[in-house]
């Protein structure tokens, strides 16, 4: 090979970087998080919609309910089966998932999200 | 000879290719007026090249060896293992078309053909047949086909329309060359014997004779005692010059184009002027006519070639024993001295580092090729004041300067003739800035193409040069086209006359001997053309 | 063949590996298979082949020094030289290089030809032309962006500099609009940028003529490719939603060599990880390897020394050449004749010793 030592540290720093992902992660323990349910969440068995949905896009949801109670004043969720929720962050999801740090934060750390919901609303305490 | 057509028809260009024929669907007919003859079999012969006979383009048969694939396919495999660029610039070219409207072939000629990256596919998808694996599996579909005695032609066809002038790789994001393509596949096309007779005889006759037009010794002292006379009915002064003589400080060498025709000869004359002008403040320096030739139309040929007719310079060098070279101007000579030379012929260890007798300036660029270029060197003269000149001399020239392919892309040199073309004369315009200095366009007519039968061919090559021309003679009344290339000299009357008849063209160093006022000289009425300088139209010619 | 067909089988192409998961995982549940074994052998495709194709390519030698001078040389002191597009050394070269490769300064060059031969006569123009450069310099960069941003999922913990570029590509919050879905989570600048760009790179070479002369279906494919890689991520991301947490430990597990494929991803996501998959098993074989040639283009990356530092070619051979002695035997007579120097002279003719032998 011509020009050996020039290509080769050049393919090390190349693949190294994309390699990079290998070494980081090696060794590390990177355990998937596990949401926990808080009592009164395991009493009530479902939530507003199923878990799957619920796991993919709550997102979604809290962003429609955002939407639809500042803009259009509608307060209350029919939920497929029929039940009806009041429309809050901090007085229905919250009552049940008071455990922020465990239900919440968990995942969003996880995967790096900083959703901004406690730009306007307040953290809930938790008890420690 | 094919009958060129006129400007207003030829400039009917449409740069638009067809729309549902794909180019894999195309057989190029093999005109007259684009293509060139084909090479001599006694020059073939002269120089050991593969397959010696006398062929034409335009003939069905071209006498190709009976294992013309095969030679084709080892010399291709060959010089992938010997060249990174060639490898390179077969494998990584993504499309995108930068260069496509770079060309001035494609410029000239609207066909699609042309554009560097089409010339540059039609070897790749030969080179995808027989080397890849998705060429192989997938063909057509992975732009690969087979190499017929078409695809051959057609190859040919094409090499033989680029000029090496890289304007290409200029523009192109991963610097591929397509000269660097052009000069692999003249490689591949010589090894079969599919050489240019415009090409192929310079070759012959620089390894016999020292030069491309075949000049024996005592014809090129002929050439250089009639110059003598013409400058000494010009200043009255006598400027003889040496030929092969050992022991000078300095060996110079022109293209031998330069010594031939006009316009050449005049800066030929210009040359002469000078170092007699600089004989008295120490010039020592030689001519040979054994290294009678400053181009290269080896490199056309292929790199061996280049190298053994390149030989000779530093061979002679050596013979004469002088310290260093001065190289004359010439355009892929330059490429060729300063990208090649060092490493074809080299070390020239029995040379030195090239210093100016007259200036002390040391030519510290040069120091391993030991060869200065002429316009450096006279940049430097003048620099240091060590020249009397009196540019008014210039004054019925209003001049304008193209910058030749080879020495501003594959050299850099694009200040200094600018600066000397200042210093001896008053009225100095540029082109438009796309059309000069790295971005320069060919004169249509580099690489070999310099032939008579090709002329169509080369008035479209030259045509997005002439257009600039006409430009700044349109503006500001340009009527002399200044350059630093024997071939530029040689073709671009040419192509003035036929795109910007009002416009002629001279080297830079004719301007400088115009201007350079001799001590003892009688009072000059005319140029070097013998035409009369401004406010001398009355006077007698004597 | 022309640009149609070429279209056509790019696009049976990659809708024929977009069905393939679809049916695989969809119909079939082979999970293991696009989760972990595909992607793992994609992977080693990818490495194994960019090794062997640039040490390939190093394997050829660079026997002349063959930069394209893009300025003035180093000459005088006096004459301001061009260091970077016409470098006389390392440094000039590391410039220039740097230049190319991040902001692709050979093609910020471009222009475009306007020929028109009117009544008015031949004009001739090279026009104003970034936009090329433009949307490749936004496709690349934007790639890279959703490249490194996507380390969120394959690294834990995830480093700062993610957070940094996520919230920087994320600032856009497009929740104030009157739809829903592409309000939450925030909108990547990245991805509507790379979209845009890859979409303009594909009509340019269908509205191009000449581009569209010039193009094969090896770049529609990619193009074709990135762009169902790129539908299927903002998908996943706005609209058809995936349990991403599941996603990210399917991708540590690939990364830590322990695979998992946990239940409850979604279709979407194993079509995004299979045109990946595709995307870069083919990126060896194919013009891709730009990414990489970039490097060792002899005409950006050596220097423009050749007259001052020699430059050795390793395989050089000696030639045959037609020596001085060789041209003096053949012209002597006449040189003498005009009075040039000679090296020998002739010898006297050999007649008065024939004649000692009478």
């Amino acid at each position: 090979m011509y020009d050996g030592g020039k290509i080769i540290i050049g393919l090390i720093i190349g693949v190294g970087l994309l390699l990079s992902p290998f070494i980081y992660d090696a060794g590390k323990a990177a355990k998937p998080p596990a949401p926990e349910l808080t009592e009164k969440a395991k009493e009530a068995k479902e939530c507003v919609a199923e878990t799957s949905y619920m796991k993919s896009s709550h997102m979604h949801l809290l962003d429609e309910w955002r939407h639809t109670v500042v803009r259009d004043g509608e307060r209350y969720y029919k939920a497929k089966n029929g039940k009806v929720y009041y429309k809050s962050l901090q007085t229905t999801c919250l009552d049940c998932h008071s455990n922020k740090s465990k239900f919440c934060d968990q995942c969003h750390d996880y995967i790096g999200i900083d959703p901004y919901c406690w730009t306007c609303h307040i953290e809930p305490k938790e008890n420690k | 000879m094919a009958d060129t057509p006129k400007p207003d028809e030829l400039a009917k260009i449409d740069h638009t290719p067809p729309v549902f024929r794909g180019w894999m669907d195309t057989q190029p007919e093999i005109r007259p007026g684009i293509a060139c003859y084909g090479s001599k079999s006694k020059d073939l012969k002269y120089v050991d090249m593969p397959n010696p006979r006398d062929w034409s383009p335009f003939d069905d048969d071209w006498k190709l060896p009976e294992n013309w694939e095969e030679t084709i396919h080892e010399g291709f495999k060959d010089r992938l293992g010997r060249f990174r660029s060639f490898k390179l610039f077969m494998d990584i070219c993504v499309r995108c078309g930068a260069c496509a409207d770079k060309c001035h072939f494609f410029i000239g000629s609207g066909d699609p053909k042309n554009m560097p990256v089409m010339r540059a596919e039609l070897l790749r998808s030969i080179y995808r047949k027989k080397f890849t694996v998705g060429g192989k599996l997938l063909g057509r579909l992975a732009g690969a086909r087979e190499l017929t005695e078409d695809a051959l032609k057609e190859l040919w066809y094409y090499l033989y329309q680029c000029t090496e002038c890289r304007r290409c790789s200029l523009f192109c994001p991963y610097g591929i060359d397509m000269a660097e393509i052009t000069i692999m596949g003249r490689e591949l096309t010589n090894l079969v014997g599919l050489n240019i007779d415009w090409i192929a005889a310079p070759v012959a006759n620089c390894y016999r004779t020292g030069n491309h037009l075949g000049i024996q010794p005592h014809a090129y002292k002929d050439m250089l005692d009639f110059f003598t006379d013409e400058i000494e009915d010009i200043t009255g002064l006598r400027m003889e010059q040496d030929l092969n003589r050992k022991g000078a400080e300095i060996l110079f060498i022109t293209p031998s184009g330069d010594v031939f025709a006009d316009p050449g000869t005049f800066t030929c004359m210009g040359y002469m002027m000078l170092f007699h002008y600089l004989k008295s403040l120490g010039l020592d320096i030689t001519w040979s006519t054994y290294a009678s030739e400053g181009g290269n139309f080896g490199y056309f040929t292929s790199h061996e070639m280049a190298k053994r007719l390149n030989a000779k310079m530093y061979a002679e060098a050596k013979r004469l024993g002088v310290k260093w070279i001065l190289g004359g101007e010439c355009g892929h000579m330059w490429r060729v001295l300063n990208q090649y030379m060092d490493t074809f012929n080299g070390p020239a260890d029995f040379l030195e580092e090239p210093v100016s007798p007259i200036t002390g300036t040391r030519f510290e660029n040069a120091k391993t090729t030991k060869m200065t270029h002429i316009i450096e060197f006279t940049a430097d003269l003048i620099k240091n004041n060590k020249l009397k000149l009196d540019p008014s001399r210039n004054d019925n020239l209003k001049v304008t300067f193209h910058d030749s392919c080879n020495p501003a892309r594959g050299m850099g040199i694009l200040e200094e003739p600018r600066y000397v073309i200042k210093n001896v004369c008053n009225n100095f315009y540029e082109m438009p800035p796309s059309t000069i200095r790295e971005q320069t366009f060919c004169c249509g007519s580099g690489a070999g193409l310099n032939a008579g039968e090709n002329m169509e061919l080369r008035m479209r090559g030259g045509l997005p040069r002439a257009n600039a021309v006409k430009f700044v003679h349109e503006k500001h009344d340009v009527n002399m086209l200044a350059c630093i290339c024997a071939i530029d000299r040689a073709v671009l009357p040419n192509l003035m006359e036929y795109w910007v008849p009002e416009v002629d063209v001279t080297g830079v160093h004719e301007m400088v001997a115009n201007a350079l006022v001799f001590e003892g000289e009688k009072k000059r009425t005319t140029d070097l053309r013998g035409e009369p300088l401004p406010g001398m139209e009355d006077e007698e010619d004597v | 063949m022309n640009f149609i067909i070429s279209i056509l089988f790019s696009g049976f192409a990659v809708s024929t590996l977009i069905l393939i998961p679809w049916v695989g995982v969809g119909a079939f549940d082979l999970r293991v298979l696009f989760g972990v074994i595909v992607p793992y052998a994609a992977m080693a495709t990818f490495f194994i082949g960019i090794i062997v194709r640039v040490i390939d390519w190093g394997k050829s030698p660079v026997p002349f020094r063959i930069p394209t001078t893009a300025g003035q040389e180093w000459s005088f002191p006096w004459i301001k030289s061009n260091p970077i597009d016409n470098p006389r050394g390392t440094g000039g070269v590391i410039v220039r290089m740097i230049l190319e490769v991040l902001l692709f300064r050979s093609l910020f060059r471009n222009t475009r030809l306007e020929y028109r031969n009117a009544d008015g006569g031949l004009k001739v123009d090279y026009e104003w032309e970034k936009w090329l450069w433009l949307a490749a310099l936004a496709f690349h960069w934007s790639f890279l962006v959703i490249f490194l941003r996507h380390f969120r999922f394959f690294m834990e913990p995830i480093p700062s500099f993610v957070h940094l570029l996520d919230s920087l590509d994320g600032f856009l919050q497009m929740g104030v609009l009157p739809f829903n879905g592409l309000g939450v989570p925030c909108v990547y600048i990245s991805d509507l940028l790379m979209l845009a760009a890859v979409t303009y790179l594909f009509f340019r070479r269908l509205y191009i003529p000449q581009v569209r002369y010039i193009s094969l279906p090896a770049d529609y494919f990619p193009l074709f490719l990135i762009l169902a890689l790129g539908l299927t991520g903002v998908l996943m991301r706005y609209f058809l939603r995936v349990d991403i947490t599941a996603v990210k430990e399917l991708a540590i597990g690939l990364f830590k060599f322990s695979p998992t494929v946990p239940e409850g991803i979604g279709v979407i996501f194993y079509i995004h990880l299979f045109i990946l998959s595709v995307l870069i098993a083919y990126f060896p074989f194919s013009k891709l390897m730009h990414f990489a040639g970039v490097f060792l283009s002899p005409t950006r990356n050596l220097s423009n020394n050749n007259r001052f530092v020699r430059h050795v070619n390793p395989w050089d051979y000696p030639v045959q050449t037609h020596t001085y002695d060789e041209y003096e035997d053949e012209f002597r007579e006449r040189m003498i004749e005009i009075g040039l120097p000679v090296e020998k002279q002739i010898e006297p003719k050999e007649e008065p010793k024939e004649e000692e032998k009478e």
